[in-house]
């Protein structure tokens, strides 16, 4: 049986513990929302520019000439990859490195990873796989704007250019609700044809526009901006994902904390309360003792 | 009365939507376009500059830079990667954003290094403009 003191103590530790993870659920619900509404602003934008594009890949004909949609034979590829720099999220960092494990093991392709938080990075060596990672970019903190990204889409879609890499994918955790997260491998270049053909692209179709100053040149425009957004929209679901994932984690933590504490509770008053059922027992023999003398 | 229907849309956020909108002057990268009700349809990349809407008696400034325009069925879509109203610019960001600019002009770097600074430089001096114009106007009213 622990002493009296003893359970105090832990009591008083559970209890602090509690009101942190309690402290952290509601400061990532919070964060949760905003990061939702972000994502839900963004997709205006992204749906828009991707109309556009397919409808000009069909009018300009520059589908083989553009060099972002030129399609090659694979020898490297980059993968864009968003993780937290901060843990107590749940699993989400090492589902999201599993997957890229499969997909590296999978691609059979040289992989270059540019890393935006630590923790991928961190997992990655884990595994043996460091040697891969090409880049890291610090963590753009919790509310990112476009700007924050332009450094990364721009290195990416110049190694495309430039031929160094053949494929260029972003890895994200994937918001679907509250409890889902999903670990999300997206090609993003080369532009692949039936990604610009979206159902809302054939009502763009009948429209015959006037362009200036001239197709391919809005097309070429367009494209970087494209990439861009997916990027943009990448960081802003995996941002939306980590607060959710540390929301449900803290929340896990600060039920856990109550059971413990409830248990704590219970042995605390059956120590106490023996202890002083024994004094008063002691006191009784000794009453009795000294009246019979 | 035929009337627009503009949405002004940043990857960050909707800037504005609004309906019954006489017209609008957009800087296209061709030039000034001035768009009225029943206009063919059309798509054109931007340049940076000052987008201007009239609604009935009342013209709204807005700061557009990057992106493109589409006009359709009396729809109005700008695109552009940075957009606010004349109102809500940050002065002292562009202010700033000024200063950097000028800095990197002087040092005479070369390349796309020159052409970034040239472009944050022209930046910078419409949102001061627009800034400048909104709270005067801002000033006028007030004054009445």
């Amino acid at each position: 049986m622990p002493s009296i003191r003893q359970l105090r103590r832990r009591i008083r530790g559970v209890q602090n513990t509690r009101q942190i993870t309690r402290a952290m659920e509601l400061v990532a619900s919070s964060r949760l929302r905003r990061a939702q509404e972000r994502v839900l602003a963004s997709r205006p934008y992204a749906e828009r520019i991707r109309a556009v594009i397919s409808n000009l890949a069909a009018v300009s004909g520059a589908q083989e000439l553009h060099p972002l949609l030129q399609v090659r034979p694979v020898s490297h590829a980059a993968l864009i990859l968003f993780t937290t720099s901060r843990g107590l999220c749940g699993s989400l960092n090492s589902n999201m490195v599993r997957a890229v494990v499969r997909f590296i093991l999978d691609r059979g392709v040289s992989v270059d990873i540019i890393a935006v938080g630590t923790k991928g990075p961190t997992l990655l060596r884990s595994v043996g796989l460091s040697g891969s990672v090409a880049a890291q970019y610090q963590d753009l903190g919790n509310y990112p704007n476009v700007a924050d990204i332009l450094p990364i889409s721009r290195s990416t879609i110049e190694g495309f250019t430039t031929a160094r890499y053949d494929e260029v994918y972003v890895g994200y955790s994937q918001f679907v609700n509250l409890m889902r997260q999903e670990p999300t491998l997206l090609r993003i270049l080369p532009i692949a044809p039936e990604e610009l053909e979206s159902s809302e692209a054939s009502a763009y179709h009948q429209v015959d526009y006037i362009y200036e100053p001239d197709p391919d040149a809005v097309l070429s425009n367009l494209l970087p901006r494209f990439i861009e957004a997916q990027v943009y929209r990448a960081l802003l679901e995996s941002i939306a994902s980590e607060h959710s994932a540390r929301m449900i984690a803290m929340r896990n933590a600060t039920e856990n904390a109550e059971e413990i504490l409830q248990d704590l509770t219970l042995t605390y008053n059956k120590v106490r309360q023996t202890a002083i059922t024994n004094e008063v027992i002691e006191i009784a023999t000794a009453a009795k003792a000294i009246a019979g003398v | 009365m035929a009337s627009l229907r503009l949405e002004i849309i940043t990857a960050e956020r909707i800037v504005l939507t609004e309906e019954a909108v006489g017209s609008v002057r957009v800087p296209a990268s061709e030039g000034i376009v001035g768009i009225l009700p029943r206009h063919a349809p059309l798509m054109t990349t931007l340049a940076p500059g000052e987008l201007i809407m009239r609604r009935g008696d009342e013209e709204e400034s807005f700061f557009v830079t990057g992106g493109f325009l589409e006009v359709r069925d009396n729809h109005v879509a700008v695109l552009a990667d940075a957009s606010e109203r004349a109102e809500e610019i940050d002065v002292e960001r562009a202010e700033e954003a000024r200063r950097r600019a000028e800095e990197a002009l002087k040092e005479k770097r070369e390349g796309a290094e020159l052409a970034a600074a040239e472009a944050a430089m022209r930046r910078a001096l419409i949102r001061l403009r627009l800034a400048q114009r909104a709270r005067g106007r801002r000033g006028a009213s007030q004054a009445r």
